[in-house]
């Protein structure tokens, strides 16, 4: 067990507003790419809907998330960031934006957002792996974000088969 | 931060109801607590209780008679074996350490089991320091501790066996008396304490007939105010001081005795005990109307800890399936209905509830778990008013989880 402070989560009043109206919520039928980052496991996961056009504009936005208030609030905040964005606009959104957006974050929180840009990185990549196409802005190398969500994932591997084993 | 918590605060402005049911973090004290203390802060009995004025033997006489009083509702030989300490987590403190430190050469291992209050679990990593070593007891999936397996690894090392009489988190009533007996068995020597936090003032007690070392209570657990526990040692054991300072009436602990909150716990004991039954009935009632009525109302939640006798009166531990802890405690919060979650976001560590995880709860049921405890000052009304939040609550935290991740 480690030593984290349970001082009382502070959540800012745009995160708490997030929370209680979520914006862009709910699965889209007619969505072009989804993507899913985070384990239930963990506490943490969301699923990511956009549709795009042909000139590689999202049009729509949406996600779902089982999370925490700040996991519902960055999750939210991205799809309103990125509507309208081009594909590369939309790639160049760093967790730290997301941060600022939401008015910061609580320092234990950080991950909910860094979460969140991973899955919406996830969902790019996906709609070009799809497409067979690799434009020269996107980086073969998986970004901070998306190395986060991998290890958040491998973690919570970890730890249920470490539950399981009975350890 | 501070700013953010008030913006918090003020979205909750215009409740018509609230409810407190997370006794197990903290407790409101009722005014009629509250009223005995007051005067012991400046009317009465003000002074330090070991020097010689009148304010200072007023407050002596009254923490011999408190101390008296708790000897008598744990049923204690003599007053000389209750030990006030500033609560819950300095009692197990006081008990684990200083037990380890009076037992030092004749042994190393320390027993507990895996779903032990966090004051020990955590102390056990401190032992480890020292160069104790501490062995976790399996529960089953009610939370009950294998006996076999404490059979098995009690030997001439084992020094001390802590094991909670009642679990603080799903409410299992432990076969402590027949631990108490197997550990005996196998090695006299070995000291036995119990977490009686969550058992005294809501299931029987008596340290005389069980026959136990040492035992941990707690002010708040009891609707007293918090900052005040007692750690009972049996007469004939020796624990060591963990902290040293001026030593007053309290050999164990030192410092200035705090009167008023002493004071508090024993009118909190009083009133538990002065009408054990009917408490315990009222709270076991009120129990058992929310966990039936969150059962009856809401799909795919479940019950962590046993039912019927095996569970203490006040304890109601419930995981609802695709719905996550914090975001739920979040949105009750602001319906006024406040709780605590076995989630690992709302207890910021990335593990959800140890206790949940031991009795074998996948995380996603732990981390919807929500817990809540019922008292002798709730009524009906309350606990009608969290089940008209509560489905609503669940409902709209599903509806944000919606088709993600879980089947």
């Amino acid at each position: 067990m480690n030593k984290t402070s349970r001082a009382p989560l502070p959540y800012n009043p745009k995160v708490l507003d997030l929370f209680r109206n979520p914006k862009n919520l709910g699965k889209m039928e007619d969505a072009t790419v989804t993507a899913v980052a985070g384990n239930p496991s963990c506490g943490d996961m969301i699923t990511f809907y956009l549709k795009i056009n042909e000139q590689e504009i999202i049009e729509k936005a949406s996600f779902e998330s089982y999370g925490c208030a700040a996991n519902i609030a960055t999750s939210s905040i991205v799809t309103e960031m990125i509507k309208g964005n081009t594909l590369e606009e939309a790639w160049k959104v760093t967790w730290k934006n997301v941060s600022e957006e939401v008015g910061g974050l609580p320092t234990v929180k950080f991950h909910c957002g860094i979460l969140a840009v991973g899955a919406l990185k996830r969902a790019i990549r996906t709609y070009y792996d799809r497409k067979k196409v690799s434009p020269s802005w996107l980086p073969r190398e998986h970004t901070f974000e998306e190395k986060q969500a991998l290890e958040e994932e491998e973690l919570a591997k970890v730890l249920s088969k470490r539950m399981k084993a009975g350890e | 931060m501070v700013e953010n918590v008030k913006e918090l605060l003020k979205a909750h402005e215009g409740l018509k109801h609230e409810v407190y049911l997370d006794i197990e973090n903290a407790s409101p004290v009722p005014a009629e607590i509250l009223e005995a203390m007051l005067p012991y802060y400046n009317k009465y009995a003000y002074g330090n209780p070991t020097l010689t004025h009148k304010p200072g033997w007023e407050a002596f006489e009254m923490i011999m008679e408190s101390s008296q009083k708790i000897a008598d509702h744990l049923v204690c030989k003599s007053l000389e074996e209750v030990n006030f300490t500033p609560g819950e987590t300095e009692a197990n403190n006081l008990a684990l350490i200083g037990t380890c430190l009076s037992k030092r050469g004749k042994g190393k291992n320390v027993v507990i089991s895996e779903v032990e209050p966090i004051s020990i679990m955590e102390i056990t990593n401190l032992l480890k320091s020292y160069g104790f070593k501490t062995v976790k007891i399996p529960v089953d999936d009610e939370g009950l501790i294998k006996l076999e397996k404490l059979k098995e690894v009690i030997n001439k090392e084992t020094i001390l066996v802590s094991l909670a009489t009642v679990n603080h988190e799903i409410g299992t009533i432990q076969p402590v008396r027949e631990a108490l007996k197997i550990v005996k068995d196998a090695n006299p020597e070995t000291i036995f304490h119990t977490d009686a936090s969550d058992t005294y003032g809501k299931i029987p007690f008596n340290v005389k007939d069980l026959n136990i070392d040492l035992a941990t209570i707690s002010s708040h657990k009891i609707l007293g105010p918090r900052g005040i526990g007692v750690l009972y040692v049996k007469t004939g054991n020796n624990v060591e001081r963990i902290l040293e300072g001026q030593i007053g009436t309290q050999k164990l602990w030192p410092g200035i005795e705090n009167t008023p909150l002493i004071v508090g716990f024993t009118k909190a004991s009083g009133l538990a005990f002065q009408n054990f039954e009917k408490n315990t009935n009222h709270m076991r009632k009120l129990r058992d109307t929310l966990i039936d009525g969150i059962f009856e109302k809401i799909p795919s939640v479940r019950l962590n800890g046993p039912k019927g006798d095996k569970r203490a009166p006040d304890n109601a531990n419930i995981s609802f399936l695709k719905c996550e802890g914090e975001a739920l405690t979040i949105e009750l919060s602001l319906k006024g209905t406040y709780v605590s979650s076995g989630s690992a976001c709302s207890r910021r560590l990335l593990q959800p509830s140890h206790v949940l995880v031991a009795i074998g709860r996948k995380f996603e049921e732990a981390h919807g778990s929500i817990l809540m405890k019922t008292t002798r000052i709730h009524t009906e009304e309350d606990i009608n008013y969290a089940l008209e939040v509560i489905p609503k609550a669940v409902e709209r935290i599903r509806g944000i989880t919606g088709s993600t991740g879980v089947e």
